[in-house]
């Protein structure tokens, strides 16, 4: 018989070796099934940009597109409305839009890339229901000092004309500007940044 | 003795599986396709839109995958190929009216996702070459491989066209087709007319399993993966059977 | 690091103090045979492949959408659009395969070594359940993804179940949930295959173990090394624990199980027609029959049997026949050797000619023969009659196994060999 200590030494390490190359075949065999649940083909050509017209959207107008499953609202705001946005600061929960909503080139006061077209996903960043669309400059009664915006009915949370939240407010962010470029001045596609841009 | 008995029944049993295969050719010409060549897909792939998309779809298959895995710009993909104003995400229809089909050709023309699988590229390959003029047809056309087929052939500009020359008729039966032969030319010779089918058939092989290409790269690596580690288990087998006497 | 597991391990032990005896009878403590050769792998096998079935099964049916409109295409979904699905999926339809051939050859170890015999009986008869309900899992599953051979082959076996006396058209009707296989059938197919005969399997695969581990394994010399044990320890003197000594050996032989696997998987993983057949390419059209309905390779020499004898009653009987013979083996064998290798040469010669009937029936109900025959006797030859008669000869030679056997051994007329006390070979 041989000594045992080399035995013993010669099979802990072929023990050792046979089940760390068996771990790393498990974890390559578990991949395929893993991978499997990412989107598949079939959800990434359906969750694929969205080109939409924009030449019929009358100033004062919003209209709702469809992409990836969600409601991307595209508003034309008139001057009146842009002209709302400078006096609000001081009510807002972030003005500057410092939390991570948008993309780099909303990052501003009209949070889009051109002043009057609004580029926004419509869903309340409180617990996910959709927000009416009150653009009127009058007193309402939820706000005396209503200056036009969106207006949750589910618990109250109001949003600018830009989509910033109100402080006071269950919601805690503004409203989520997808990525969208002007593919030219009358085509917005929905889920592509611009070349140039973030 | 008898582990000699049974690995000869073992044999025996694979012996019957082969001819298995090899007579399910049973008259038809080999394909020679070969899946993995690109060009030859790119070809197939623009002779099917040409020729045979107008009726077959292959809605299994959308323009994105096919412009992936064909190495094409989806640009190009949609102005060369989507004859129907298809977006590159949407699966490939054809534009032809299934009852206008059925009122045309007595037979909707079936989807060719998987005629490949279904048929075997063999199938497809000998197909194409095998159309012959009839006038008994309501098409004008039959084929020795599918007689009786409700298609015309498309690739006759292609290929030129064929007759039948018939077998003596036994009594009581209608004259079989002993071989075909070319009437009047196409625009292509022989071997340019079958390598043109080869390329349409490799391309309904790809479309028929796209993950083909995928398949055998994986598995090299799976296979070098299990020999390697099948070999360390046999050592560490060996190591402890030592004990056994 | 060790100590933390070795902490759990004693919490756990406090508290659930039968669990370790448990692991040590079936692993550590289950002394086997040491002269286990070749035909002593595929048990183990088979629970990879049932493993194997298992998770790749799971993952299919995140996928997968039971119904005819919706079937066949969510099955060109997980070929085409999951990621990693087409691996998924040829994976599960080459196990299935893998799972009647590892199945076939470790029955064929217990014919070899009389497995089947005293004290084992039961081992054998959980075993044949086990087939039973395996060959139900695989007929539904191959329904599933409703090509036309899947339909086809579907409307066929359950029309068999008209042949049963009285009740047979309304039994019919009440498996389908319909006129014809449809979208109920196929559903209730699903929940069968899915989790109902899933669960099934798996009990029986545990009883099977614990039923063999009672009486203790049998070995390639039909010795019971239970008899002679080592005075000072009490152990068999033939036996090694089955820790370490057989899971170290088993990984070799399922490292070269998975190695043969993936050639399939991943180089022909229709091999040709017969592990995935070209007809299910085709959607279920109720209106067109396959030129050829025959069932999956491995049903083929049951269908065999079934299609040899004209009448529709009988024949049935006879397919049904064919196997509860198997299940009888145990009585229908009276030598007292286990072992071929020491069994007469009368044993020797049924065993290999019941093996090769079998292929042979398997070949009738493929449709192999019909193309021989041709070829073996001229084109003008009629192919129905010669296979029929033939098939009727070899239907002979199956059931004449069964009988030859209980004759050959009832009566004293097998001559055997001596049988060595302990065992020969073993160790390397």
């Amino acid at each position: 018989m041989a000594n045992e200590g080399v035995n013993q030494g010669r099979r802990r390490f072929l023990t050792g070796t046979t089940v760390v190359v068996g771990g790393i075949g498990a974890a390559f065999a578990a991949t395929p099934f893993i991978k499997s649940w990412q989107p598949s083909e079939r959800a990434k050509n359906a969750g694929a940009p969205v080109l939409q017209d924009i030449s019929k959207i009358e100033p004062g107008q919003k209209i709702s597109v469809l992409w990836r499953g969600s409601p991307v609202w595209i508003v034309n705001r008139t001057k009146a409305m842009l002209d709302t946005l400078p006096g609000l600061d001081g009510r807002l929960r972030d003005p500057k839009s410092q939390v991570d909503q948008q993309p780099k080139y909303a990052q501003n006061e009209t949070r889009s890339i051109k002043p009057e077209w609004l580029v926004m996903i419509g869903i309340c960043t409180h617990l996910g229901c959709s927000p009416e669309y009150i653009p009127e400059i009058k007193p309402e009664p939820f706000d005396p000092e209503w200056k036009g915006g969106f207006f949750c009915p589910c618990h109250k949370s109001r949003y600018d004309i830009s989509g910033r939240v109100f402080q006071g407010v269950p919601a805690p962010a503004n409203m989520v500007v997808p990525p969208y470029k002007f593919v030219d001045d009358n085509h917005i596609l929905i889920g592509v940044n611009p070349e140039d841009k973030a | 003795m008898m582990r000699k008995i049974v690995l000869a029944l073992a044999f025996s049993a694979v012996a019957f599986v082969a001819p298995a295969s090899a007579e399910e050719g049973g008259g038809l010409l080999p394909a020679g396709t070969k899946v993995g060549n690109i060009a030859s897909l790119q070809r197939g792939a623009r002779l099917y839109f040409n020729y045979c998309s107008g009726c077959h779809s292959i809605k299994y298959q959308s323009y994105s995958r096919l412009a992936d895995d064909l190495k094409l710009a989806p640009g190009e993909v949609l102005s060369n190929f989507a004859f129907t104003g298809a977006k590159i995400g949407d699966q490939i229809v054809s534009n032809m009216p299934a009852d206008h089909a059925q009122e045309w050709f007595g037979k909707a023309p079936p989807d060719l996702s998987l005629e490949a699988r279904a048929k075997g590229p063999d199938w497809i390959y000998t197909y194409l070459k095998s159309f012959y003029l009839d006038p008994s047809r309501p098409v004008g056309w039959n084929n020795t491989v599918f007689p009786g087929a409700s298609m015309p052939n498309v690739l006759w500009e292609l290929q030129g066209t064929q007759v039948a020359h018939y077998a003596p008729a036994k009594p009581g039966e209608e004259p079989a087709v002993e071989k075909l032969e070319l009437s009047s030319k196409g625009k292509l010779s022989g071997e340019e007319f079958d390598a043109a089918a080869r390329d349409i058939t490799a391309f309904l092989q790809y479309v028929g399993e796209p993950a083909a290409l995928k398949r055998e790269a994986v598995g090299v690596w799976a296979i070098l993966y299990l020999a390697f580690f099948t070999f360390l288990a046999w050592l560490l087998n060996n190591e402890y059977w030592k004990d056994v006497h | 690091m060790a100590n933390v597991f070795t902490s759990i391990g004693n919490w756990v032990n406090e508290r659930a103090p039968g669990m370790m005896p448990v692991y040590r009878k079936h692993m550590t403590e289950y002394y086997a045979p040491k002269n286990f050769n070749f035909w002593y792998y595929f048990g183990v096998l088979a629970m990879v492949v049932l493993v194997n079935q298992i998770l790749t099964g799971i993952f299919l049916t995140m996928f997968y959408k039971p119904g005819a409109a919706t079937a066949f295409d969510s099955v060109e979904y997980i070929m085409r659009d999951v990621d990693w699905g087409w691996l998924i999926r040829y994976m599960h339809s080459t196990g299935a395969s893998m799972f009647f051939i590892v199945v076939y050859l470790h029955m064929f170890r217990g014919l070899m070594y009389g497995s089947y015999k005293k004290p084992r009986e039961l081992v054998w008869l959980l075993g044949m359940f086990i087939f039973l309900a395996l060959m139900a899992e695989a007929f539904m599953g191959y329904v599933l993804p409703w090509g036309n051979m899947s339909f086809w082959g579907a409307k066929v076996i359950i029309s068999l179940f008209g042949a049963v006396p009285l009740i047979g058209d309304t039994l019919v009707q009440w498996i389908m949930g319909d006129y014809n296989p449809a979208d109920a059938t196929l559903n209730r197919f699903f929940a069968l295959h899915v989790i109902a005969l899933p669960l099934v399997l798996l009990l029986l695969v545990v009883l099977h173990i614990f039923a063999l581990h009672e009486v203790g394994s049998n070995n390639p010399d039909g010795v019971e090394i239970k008899k002679k044990k080592d005075p000072a320890t009490g152990k068999p003197l033939d036996g090694i624990p089955f820790h370490p000594y057989y899971t170290v050996h088993d990984i070799v032989g399922v490292g070269f199980f998975l190695t043969i696997c993936a050639f399939i998987i991943f180089y022909q993983p229709t091999v040709g027609g017969w592990f995935l057949e070209n007809d299910n390419f085709i959607p279920a059209n109720p209106l067109v029959t396959p030129p050829e309905i025959k069932p999956v390779w491995y049903f083929t020499p049951f269908y065999g049997i079934l299609r040899v004898i004209p009448d529709k009653g009988l024949g049935i009987s006879a397919m049904f026949a064919s196997i509860v013979l198997l299940f009888l083996l145990p009585w229908l064998d009276r030598g007292a050797v286990k072992s071929i290798r020491y069994r007469g040469l009368g044993y020797k010669v049924a065993l290999g000619l019941f093996a090769l009937t079998f292929l042979l029936l398997g070949s009738i109900g493929a449709g192999l023969t019909a193309e021989w025959i041709p070829k073996i006797f001229g084109a003008s030859a009629d192919v129905t009659s010669i296979e029929m008669h033939f098939g009727w000869l070899l239907v002979l030679m199956y059931f004449g196994y069964f009988i030859f056997l209980f004759g050959y051994t009832a009566f004293g007329y097998e001559k055997t060999k001596p049988v060595p006390e302990r065992v020969t070979g073993g160790g390397h």
